[in-house]
């Protein structure tokens, strides 16, 4: 009720100072830790480009961010999605993402569009469901006939 | 121990430190407590025209602290409040000309003679902030409510925090109640949210306040000021009153209570 008043009368809206609040919680999450947007970032890619060489994450969806109870509190919590591994003969890591990526496209998730929005699930069914296809499906370059592919081989 | 030490600080500059310092000076003293206000931001002096006298000075800090003056010569009487007296800052040093340790000797020495030392401390994290902090018991921090006054604020929180004078607590000034209510200012709430600091004070903007530095009069002895109402109440809570939060609403219009009234408000 109260807040229809508000909207009525134009109260309910965000206003600029909603928007100072987020914004020195920005700032000052990185003032706390003395470490700049721009370094934290740096950092970031450093920390993947370690993890990579090791693991194959799925890139895209990968956290890295502060949490920050208060002033004296701040947690660096990471979430790296793992691409599911695929039995040891698979071929190297590098056409594994390749063919993780094929894969999530050829089960018809996202066609035509970026791979980003595929969960685990889909990933790992992918995984399944090809194992032992890597190295075709590899080879498969355009992501249109992929599920051509896919078909003909089930 | 005896008198207590109340450092007045922030991160940025203008935030009205001189004028809380000034304005709880008056008030503590008109609640009948004995009270030395220092303005420890040397080469910048200020604390002396607010209070309105800065034609009686002879001697500054500096002298005091260079032995060229006893520390009573140096204490200028207020003219209404027989326990009320200011020390004033040095106009032509630098900061480095006092040290930390000058101001914990110099207040200690005040302490058995007074209830309260308030220092005026300059602004940023220098020297002249050091100063001011060294010696105090208590330490009260002025901000506004805006980005970047909240963001120097907390800065200072973290250092008055590192050198174990903390926590402090909040004064935030120049709150304007219509543009809080329009969702254009951040809340004195949201400034409790993001510093995570007791806020002693929340005194409203109040075009009174300049008046009263034009007159060299602080505007907590003018009765028809908010912000000079809020100033009483602050140095009330710092002699360890509970005192209520002023309800700074300046048109409670009909709207408004309607508002509250279906909001159990
Ligand atoms: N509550 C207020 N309402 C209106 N003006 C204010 C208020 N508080 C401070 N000011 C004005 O803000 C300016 C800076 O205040 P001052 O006390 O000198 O800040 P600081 O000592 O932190 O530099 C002065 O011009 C003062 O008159
Ligand atoms: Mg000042």
């Amino acid at each position: 009720m109260t807040n229809l008043l508000s909207r009525l009368f134009g109260r309910g809206k965000k206003g600029s100072g909603a928007t100072a609040k987020d914004r020195l919680r920005f700032v000052l999450q990185h003032d706390r830790i003395n470490l700049p947007p721009e370094r934290m970032e740096e950092m970031k890619r450093e920390i993947l480009a370690v993890i990579v060489k090791y693991l194959v994450v799925d890139k895209d969806r990968v956290e890295i961010d502060l949490e920050q109870r208060d002033r004296s509190h701040s947690k660096l919590v990471a979430e790296i999605p793992v691409v599911i591994n695929t039995p040891p003969s698979a071929a190297n890591s590098v056409n594994q993402s390749v063919s993780a990526a094929d894969g999530s496209d050829a089960n018809g998730a996202n066609k035509g569009v970026d791979t980003d929005g595929n969960d685990d699930a889909q990933d790992g069914d992918a995984e399944d469901d090809d194992a032992g296809k890597e190295t075709e499906d590899a080879q498969t370059e355009q992501r249109e006939n992929g599920e051509e592919t896919k078909d003909a081989k089930a | 121990m005896g008198g207590k030490v109340v450092t007045i600080s922030s991160g940025k500059g203008g935030v009205g430190k001189t004028t809380a310092t000034a304005n709880l000076g008056i008030s503590l003293a008109s609640l009948g407590k004995r009270v030395v206000v220092i303005d420890a931001d040397i080469g910048l002096r200020n604390l002396d025209v607010i209070m309105g006298l800065e034609n009686r000075i002879v001697y500054d800090l500096v002298d005091i602290v260079e032995g060229r003056s006893k520390l009573r010569q140096a204490m200028i009487k207020h003219k209404k409040f027989a326990d009320l007296f200011l020390i004033p800052a040095a106009q032509t040093r630098d900061k480095m000309a006092v040290s930390p340790e000058d101001m914990v000797k110099l207040t200690d020495e005040l302490r058995q003679d007074f209830d309260y030392i308030l220092i005026d401390s300059p602004a940023g994290i220098e020297r002249g902030f050091r100063n001011a902090l060294e010696p105090a018991d208590e330490v009260l921090i002025v901000t506004n409510p805006e980005v970047s006054a909240v963001r120097d604020a907390d800065r200072i929180i973290g250092l008055i925090e590192a050198a174990d004078k903390g926590p402090g607590k909040l004064i935030i000034n120049r709150l304007k109640t219509n543009l809080v209510k329009k969702g254009e200012m951040l809340s004195s709430e949201d400034v409790f949210d993001i510093l995570g600091l007791t806020i002693i004070g929340i005194i409203p903007e109040d075009e009174l306040v300049l008046s009263a530095s034009n007159s060299g009069i602080p505007v907590t002895l003018n009765l028809q000021s908010k912000a000079g109402m809020a100033f009483n109440n602050v140095a009330r809570r710092v002699i360890g009153e509970d005192v209520p939060f002023m309800n700074l609403d300046e048109n409670r219009g009909i709207f408004q209570r309607l508002v509250r009234l279906l909001d159990g408000r």
